[in-house]
């Protein structure tokens, strides 16, 4: 399912967050978005998601504008996953990936075998079945987030948008959870810090400075010397280390 | 037991344990009525409530079918029915503003019915006890209308919305404290005292079909938007990356919640405690998900304010503590457990 944004503006009182915005995605494509703090990468994907309601600019999924389309429609088929998203309530790990089902079921409904198969499947993705009794509380911060992913699965979306999946987990985390977003046959778009990581495991790169899109095309052709230099203010040394296009960053110190 | 488990083994725990505390309720309104200054006998109680329902014409004192079922019957289900609904109310404000301190009267409801009920025993605005329900009422709402302004309609978050209730709260009660300062008698000052801290005495059974309808219908509303409040879980937006509609839910949720509060304080008064301490214990006893947590909350807070409406008329005799004063030293040690069992691990 491919995602078509178009001319995408959207701010707070006077100041602009985002400011005309267009790029998109082919179906099962892997797109990152990268960029300095205070960006705008968190307000893009929340846009794209429809969690907010961009000032002017419109968003298709499939060829359909999401502004179009109800709420919970919206839910079946595209997914968002928080950057550490948070609760105090006791809940097992469980509960956490059943609310995954909520768009699909109605007030009444049952708890269905479609259901049921949806919530298992998406543990054993994340390789969380056998800790499905644990409680919320008691999970690293790594485990937290699988388990957010899983809860994204079981929403069976076309489209998953993720913000900062990756922070503070340790580096075999990072790379496990990110080969996963990868791996996946859907669509996804990854707001993500690390660049070797973006370059790594991103079928493109989207780079974005003070709201404004700066650059998007394959790795290799976005991360260059220059841009490093000009966007993150950083003097870095690039190398493209072998056949398959995907650069390594090495920064410098001074 | 596995109470998280909406199915199978989930499913036959709730049932049991609402069976039990249903079981356990009738045998509280029961005693409800046959404990006071003229005790009458259980099987005497029994035989007036089977009366009363029409089920048997068993020939017993007049005086006593009258004091079971006019008097005694019609307060102890108005009081099962208060702390139902207070419970329920405070299951749905902890989740929806995400706060375990949340409880029925964040939203300054219970401050904006004393004042309404303070300008008519002071001012005497109207007259009579319907007219003090009325104004009480009249004040709960325009509280929750200040508060619904303050906070947008609900929509500038949480922690905007618990403020508007403080701001709306004490503004209230400021006016109450200038009301009686200024206006009231000793005796006067009195009586407003023992409303706001409330009392079952006086409820009759046209009270008790008023609240049965709004705490039905309001339990039944809740009960269908309780698999969107399980989506609150993890905060406003992640509801609605759930496919909630946030916003409406939100509102029609603190409209209910604000009706059935507004309803039981303008009939029997600010009942504390109830609303804070039942959701959390019921949350031990069956689990996060509102589903089971709504009518385990009903259910429980149903039993406890039989039981404290029982406590307050047996604690001194021949005198009635306020039902307010029970609910609290009641439910502060029985908190204090909770919070020792449940305190982290670390």
């Amino acid at each position: 399912m491919s995602v078509v944004a178009s001319n995408l503006v959207w701010g707070v009182r006077r100041k602009r967050i985002v400011s005309d915005v267009s790029l998109s995605v082919a179906q099962g494509e892997t797109l990152g978005l990268i960029g300095p703090n205070g960006s705008g990468k968190s307000s893009l994907l929340r846009l794209l998601a429809g969690l907010r309601r961009p000032q002017s600019g419109r968003v298709e999924i499939s060829g359909q504008d999401i502004s179009q389309i109800p709420r919970r429609a919206l839910a079946r088929q595209l997914a968002f996953v928080q950057q550490n998203a948070a609760t105090d309530t006791n809940v097992s790990v469980r509960d956490v990936v059943r609310l995954g089902r909520t768009p699909h079921r109605s007030a009444l409904s049952g708890w269905s075998a479609v259901d049921e198969l949806a919530v298992a499947s998406a543990l054993e993705r994340v390789d969380m079945t056998d800790r499905r009794a644990q409680p919320w509380q008691t999970l690293s911060g790594g485990e937290r987030q699988r388990v957010h992913i899983a809860r994204a699965l079981a929403q069976s979306p076309r489209v998953m948008f993720l913000d900062e999946p990756t922070n503070h987990l340790d580096i075999h985390h990072q790379i496990e959870i990110l080969r996963m977003v990868r791996d996946l046959d859907l669509t996804s778009i990854v707001a993500l810090h690390d660049l070797n990581l973006a370059a790594l495991f991103c079928d493109r790169i989207a780079v974005l400075q003070n709201g404004v899109l700066v650059a998007c095309g394959r790795p290799a052709e976005v991360l260059t010397q220059s841009l490093l230099r000009d966007i993150f203010r950083v003097q870095a040394e690039v190398n493209n280390i072998d056949q398959t296009g995907r650069p390594h960053i090495r920064f410098k110190t001074g | 037991m596995t109470p998280s488990d909406e199915t199978g083994s989930g499913a036959g725990w709730l049932a049991l344990f609402l069976v039990l505390v249903l079981a356990v309720l009738a045998f509280a309104v029961a005693l409800a009525t046959a404990i006071g200054d003229y005790s009458i006998g259980l099987r005497t109680v029994t035989l007036a409530i089977t009366n009363g329902l029409g089920l048997t014409g068993a020939d017993i004192p007049p005086i006593e079918e009258s004091v079971v079922w006019d008097l005694r019957l019609s307060r102890a289900l108005v009081a099962a029915l208060a702390g139902a609904g207070l419970a329920i109310c405070g299951a749905i404000l902890q989740a929806l503003l995400r706060n375990a301190l949340a409880e029925p009267f964040v939203l300054g409801v219970s401050a904006g019915a004393s004042t309404g009920a303070v300008c008519v025993i002071v001012l005497g605005i109207g007259a009579g006890s319907l007219s003090l329900s009325a104004g009480a009422f009249a004040g709960a709402f325009a509280a929750f209308a200040l508060v619904a302004i303050l906070s947008n309609g609900a929509t500038s978050g949480p922690n905007h919305t618990i403020l508007a209730g403080v701001a709306a709260s004490q503004l209230f009660n400021a006016l109450t404290s200038y009301v009686v300062t200024t206006s009231g008698n000793a005796q006067q000052a009195r009586d407003v005292m023992f409303w706001l801290l409330g009392s079952f005495g006086g409820v009759r059974w046209p009270d008790f079909q008023l609240l049965c309808a709004v705490v039905i219908c309001g339990l039944a509303i809740c009960l269908w938007m309780a698999r969107a409040l399980d989506a609150f879980t993890f905060g406003d937006e992640d509801a609605a990356a759930l496919g909630v509609p946030v916003a409406r839910i939100r509102l029609i949720l603190f409209a209910v919640t604000a009706m059935m509060t507004a309803t039981i304080v303008s009939m029997v008064g600010s009942i504390g405690f109830v609303g804070l301490v039942v959701p959390h214990a019921a949350r031990h006893l069956v689990g996060p998900l509102h589903l089971r947590l709504l009518p385990a909350c009903a259910a429980v807070g149903a039993v406890f304010m039989v039981l404290a409406d029982i406590a307050s008329r047996v604690i001194v005799a021949q005198q009635t503590i306020p039902i307010g004063v029970v609910t609290a030293l009641v439910g502060v040690p029985f908190f204090a457990i909770i919070l020792y069992r449940s305190r982290p691990q670390t």
